[in-house]
């Protein structure tokens, strides 16, 4: 409710209605309105249906466009913003535009704040803002349930708003405004969005799925709305005012003194509606969780605030037209509804009703999914985990169904909460005047978000305390007196505070009286909330845990590439398999390598480690685990060529401190226990990591050692014994053959070393592919073997602009390769050169056996070698050489398993190749 | 003379080298390339002594370290490890598992053929 | 990216890339400021005036606003799609924290 202002409405809300049903001409029959409702709502279930169906299929894309996501944004514009920003215009002039004002500077800036908000909720799979709140703050479950607290007390009341929103315009409709009982319409309402919602909320399995259907059905719901207030605004201005200059004339007119701006208000509602539009559990949902795509942001910082702009251009036309033509006393609030059906347009009336359903539907749909995943995550699961007894959960399975079971019974326990505030509190005025309240309420989280994703200095304990101490104020400012005066809160207490106690007013804490009670209860809320923040912050000491899941948080671009994505990839898929073992179990995580490696078109259990692959195999395992465990452990994994000694060392210390306080929790609960194992678990693969950096240079110590073995033992040999000139001559060969195969070596270390720390030259040149391709059959010595080369010279006619001799000594690399491990008794080596969507191909397939699947994911590290014995020659750096000089290129080489042979294909990005036309 | 010495090692010319020297020496040197099948080739024929590379295609020197001391019949036979690793914690867990000498690559050929000599004159 | 801090002076496009950074931080900043210019103008004595001519002004602010986002939406987008490095160079340590 964000237009609707903390003064009651003047006039009986009944008596507006029947006011309304009296001026109505021909009014529609109301079991018509009934059947195009009912229509309307069967379209919307065939477009979820659709879109869930097109995203299993993978044919998502117009689902995940950027337009799909600014629309859905829309829920911020709800029932009572559709119907109620007219009353509010009505009554306080421009003041309703704050309402709007804040969301599109929050928009505008979103490099500030939304970008990070979104790009750390991609890298940690945040489900929703109380998984933020506790995931940052060490995944704290005390902070997770009480954020769920708060935004159950502040949510449900703007849940029952909306109902009673779409009860009161039937009631416009059905003419009789006490025919019947209205709560038996609200009932209705409730139960038909609760199935609509379980059925296309909870039906996906896995917890971090966007939710297609829902969040499709609201872009064509944010669309209805967006006509119906554009068409009556049309029609307003056009057909009753007679343009727009008539209309800004009785804008002047109608100019009454309660229309001035209040600069405290103005300021501070555009401040509050900026803040609830990013902590509203419902807004998170939809700009976070159900983002596809971080690019979509930019699109929609300036897509959405042209819709709020569009939703609130014709307010003030509708609301001053409507107080001159409607009769005294009529509801502003129902303008929208009555001022077409006054004039006869029962047309235009039934599309402003669809419009005011869709806003309420819209909103009230993905408000319960919000709250439904929080009280699922940080309530009944824990709880159902400390009940089923120290066992946990034993299959994955069992998780599952209860994750799902529990989301659908929260579900319609947040609706049924909200239906019972409606009935409880009337439905009337007073329920009205909390949608501000509401705001409040939610805003709350505030201080403990921009600190948690700025500040890497606060605390599980600052949080927790602004969190309590913001809320408690809250409650006692603005909650309870909401529900007006005497109604929870007695007068005595209003007029001289609880106990007599005058400094503890609700509207005048520590005597500062004479403020509106919502700025007054704003600026002590928030105000003692981000101080307690910063002081109980500063104070307390952060767990391991904390500064780790901190420093993941508020260095969030330094720890995730664009988008998430996973760079570089220096994992095998060997690594990754034995890591998902342990975590899933061998069944399925072998399972899922298999099936990923069939994706790839290879059999066996080690696919490439493709980043998609990665980012599939992590939001895997943080079903397991926990997203925030899941990421690092990847991290860890797939970076590890970046990870320094140093990091290596800090991390697994404070790993190990984890560990050790998890130890002591261990016995507490199996959710501990879980998470205490996959601590473990990480804890080990760190000290794997350094023992991997260890094998590196003991490696290169072999690679060294080797040749120089045999100089000193032959040289040894010729110095001390007799022998015959032949025996000199072969030893004298083998030492100088050791000694070029160690200048090799040396060569190729360097080499990569300035490859790897990416200090290499770049000169550009430009030539024919064609050429190169030559030059590199030269060199690679193939006239002096029995490779036979295969080529087509007219796909080859492509002009490269890059470093020609790199581009070459790639080439020499892989036909040297062919030369030297192709098996056949006639080796064959065909070099095909295609044009592919983003550049062109050059595929080297030989006819010889190829490379063993389990060694495809290993050829590209460094002294992984073809042949597996060191007597072939090369020490195994000559891949992992192309491997840095293509991504070097901006291209890459990769294996090109299911050839028939070996096969390694080399794409050279569209940029520096040019087809000859 | 002519006791018998079995080489596992899988780089060429260094199997080259070894038997070389020792030949000269008057020892009978068999080679052996492969760390998965030692085990087998030692079931067959039992040398007087041992000299196993650490790094080697298939299967560790410490491993077929770890199975000769395991097994009653090869207890005791001299073992000398030779690695081009050269790292302390190599050579401790060389001489924890029970290897009699252990030397780093390169190494001098008078230091490997005294080695030899040694421990085959008792 | 593998050599953090090295990119101190930049090439054109990226150099570009920054400024438009900046303009995207500067642009709510800017609209705040904008939207409290009414405030002022209340401070009539006179008492109410028009609201017409406040609603024109926060409704030319936001199309302001609006055309702004696009634009930088737009360029940024477009400077994306012509030279990925200079897109990722923000996400080197220091680069834009």
């Amino acid at each position: 409710m964000q237009s609707r202002p903390l003064r009651p409405i003047p006039g009986p809300v009944r008596g507006a209605i029947s006011d309304a049903a009296a001026a109505g001409q021909a009014m529609l029959s109301f079991n018509l309105l009934i059947a195009v409702s009912l229509t309307y709502v069967a379209f919307l279930f065939a477009v979820a249906f659709a879109a869930d169906r097109d995203a299993k299929r993978g044919r998502a894309g117009w689902v995940h466009s950027p337009l799909v996501y600014t629309l859905s944004l829309s829920i911020y514009c709800t029932a009572w913003t559709f119907y109620g920003a007219v009353g509010y215009a009505a009554r306080s002039g421009m003041e309703f535009v704050t309402i709007y004002l804040g969301p599109t500077l929050v928009m505008v800036g979103w490099w500030w704040v939304l970008r990070r908000l979104v790009r750390i909720g991609r890298a940690q799979r945040i489900t929703s803002i109380a998984d933020l709140i506790s995931s940052r703050f060490g995944k704290s479950r005390r902070l997770g349930v009480i954020v769920t607290l708060m935004a159950v007390a502040s949510g449900t009341p703007y849940i029952a708003l909306q109902l009673q929103s779409v009860t009161l315009s039937f009631g416009v409709f059905s003419g009789t405004g006490d025919d019947g009982d209205p709560y038996s319409m609200a009932v209705w309402v409730a139960v038909g969005l609760a199935i609509f919602t379980v059925l296309f909320g909870t039906r996906k399995l896995d917890a971090n799925e966007r939710h297609h259907g829902i969040v499709m059905a609201i872009a064509v719901e944010s669309v209805v709305k967006l006509l119906a207030l554009v068409a009556v605004g049309v029609f307003v201005v056009w057909g009753l005012a007679g343009g727009p200059a008539e209309v800004l004339d009785m804008i002047d007119d109608a100019t009454l003194p309660e229309w001035d701006l209040r600069p405290g208000r103005w300021a501070s509602l555009i401040f509050l509606s900026a803040a609830a539009f990013i902590c509203l559990p419902r807004m998170f949902q939809v700009l976070v969780v159900e983002n596809a795509d971080e690019r979509h942001l930019s699109v929609a910082s300036w897509a959405f605030p042209t819709y709020l702009f569009l939703m609130s251009l014709f307010v003030m036309p509708i609301a001053v037209v409507g107080l001159n033509l409607m009769p005294e006393g009529a509801n502003p609030d129902l303008f929208v509804l009555t001022l077409p059906l006054s004039q006869g347009q029962n047309g235009l009336a039934t599309l402003s009703f669809l419009g005011g359903f869709s806003s309420a539907t819209s909103m009230v749909i993905v408000a319960t999914i919000a709250l439904a995943t929080m009280v699922s995550n940080h309530i009944v699961m824990p709880l159902w985990l400390a009940a089923s007894g120290g066992e946990g959960p034993v299959r994955s399975g069992d998780v599952r169904s209860v994750i799902v079971l529990s989301r659908r019974l929260s579900i319609a326990g947040v609706l049924a909460l909200g239906y019972f505030y409606y009935r409880i509190s009337g439905g009337g005025s007073a329920l009205a005047a909390i949608g501000l309240v509401s705001f409040t309420g939610a805003v709350q989280v505030l201080p403990a978000l921009l600190g948690g994703i700025f500040w890497r200095g606060a605390t599980r304990r600052g949080a927790a305390a602004s969190l309590i101490v913001g809320f408690s104020l809250w409650v006692w400012t603005l909650f309870l007196p909401s529900f007006g005066m005497g109604a929870i809160l007695p007068e005595t207490v209003m007029q001289n505070g609880p106990f007599g106690i005058g400094w503890l007013r609700p509207e005048a804490l520590f005597g500062i009286a004479g403020l509106d009670p919502l700025l007054h209860g704003m600026m002590w809320s928030l105000a003692l909330n981000a101080a307690a923040f910063f002081v109980f912050s500063a104070t307390s000491f952060p767990t391991p845990m904390e500064r780790l899941q901190g420093a993941q948080f508020v260095d969030v671009y330094a720890h995730s590439a664009q988008s998430g994505a996973w760079l570089g990839s220096a994992a095998t898929a060997e690594d990754l398999l034995i890591m998902s073992q342990r975590i899933l179990g061998a069944t399925q995580a072998q399972a899922l390598f298999q099936a990923e490696a069939a994706a790839q078109g290879k059999g066996g259990y080690l696919p490439d480690v493709t980043q998609q692959f990665v980012q599939t195999l992590e939001r895997e395992l943080a079903g397991s685990v926990g997203a925030a465990t899941a990421h690092a452990m990847i991290g860890q994994l797939t970076q590890g060529a970046n990870v320094t000694v140093e990091d290596l060392m800090a991390v697994a210390d404070e790993a190990a401190q984890i560990l050790e306080y998890s130890n002591r929790l261990e016995a507490k609960s199996a959710e501990q226990a879980r998470t205490a194992r996959a601590l473990q678990d990480a804890n080990e693969k760190l000290t794997a990591l350094s023992v991997q950096k260890d094998a590196f240079l003991s490696q290169i110590s072999h690679e060294l050692r080797t040749p120089m073995t045999s100089i000193r033992s032959f040289s040894e040999i010729l110095r001390d014994e007799d022998m015959t000139a032949t025996e000199k001559a072969r030893y004298a060969g083998i030492i100088h053959a050791e000694a070029l195969r160690l200048t090799r070596l040396l060569d190729d270390l360097l080499d990569l070393a300035v490859l790897e720390n990416g200090q290499v030259q770049i000169y550009r040149q430009t030539g024919t592919l064609s050429d190169i391709l030559d030059r590199a059959v030269t060199a690679a010595g193939v006239p002096r073997t029995k490779l036979k080369i295969e080529r087509k010279r007219s796909r080859e006619d492509i002009v490269l602009t890059t470093d020609l001799d790199r581009l070459a000594q790639v080439f020499i690399n892989v036909i040297t390769n062919a030369a030297k491990y192709c098996d056949a008794p006639d080796p064959v080596l065909r070099i095909v050169v295609r044009q592919g969507g983003s550049g062109h191909t050059v595929d080297f397939i030989d006819n010889g056996s190829g490379i063993p699947v389990v060694k495809q994911a290993m050829i590209f590290e460094k002294f992984s070698r073809l042949g597996g014995e060191s007597r072939e020659g090369g020490a195994g750096l000559g891949l992992a050489i192309c491997r840095e000089i293509m991504e070097r290129l901006g291209g890459s080489i990769t294996y090109l398993p299911g050839q028939g042979g070996g096969g390694f294909r080399v794409v050279l990005p569209a940029s520096i190749a040019l087809a000859a036309q | 003379m002519g006791k018998k010495v079995l080489l596992v090692e899988d780089e060429p010319n260094i199997i080259e080298a070894i038997s070389f020297i020792l030949s000269r020496d008057g020892f009978t040197v068999h080679t052996h390339e492969d760390g998965m099948t030692v085990m087998d080739k030692l079931n067959v024929q039992t040398p007087d002594m041992i000299i196993l590379d650490v790094m080697l295609p298939g299967r560790s020197g410490f491993d077929i370290l770890r199975d000769l001391r395991a097994d009653p019949r090869f207890e005791t036979l001299p073992v000398l490890m030779l690695t081009a690793r050269g790292q302390t914690h190599d050579r401790e867990l060389a001489l924890r598992l029970g290897a009699n000498h252990f030397m780093t690559k390169p190494f001098s050929n008078s230091d490997i053929r005294d080695h030899v000599r040694e421990t085959l004159a008792s | 990216m593998k050599s953090p801090g090295t990119n101190r002076f930049l090439d054109r496009p990226a150099y570009r890339q920054r400024r438009l950074r900046d303009a995207a931080r500067m642009l709510p900043v800017a609209g705040a400021a904008l939207w409290m210019v009414p405030l002022l103008s209340q401070v009539d004595p006179e008492g109410s005036t028009g609201a017409a001519g406040s609603m024109i002004y926060v409704f030319g602010v936001w199309v302001v606003l609006i055309v702004a986002a696009g634009l930088i939406a737009r360029r940024m987008r477009h400077d994306d799609a012509e030279s990925p490095p200079a897109a990722n160079s923000g996400a080197s340590p220091g680069g834009d924290q």
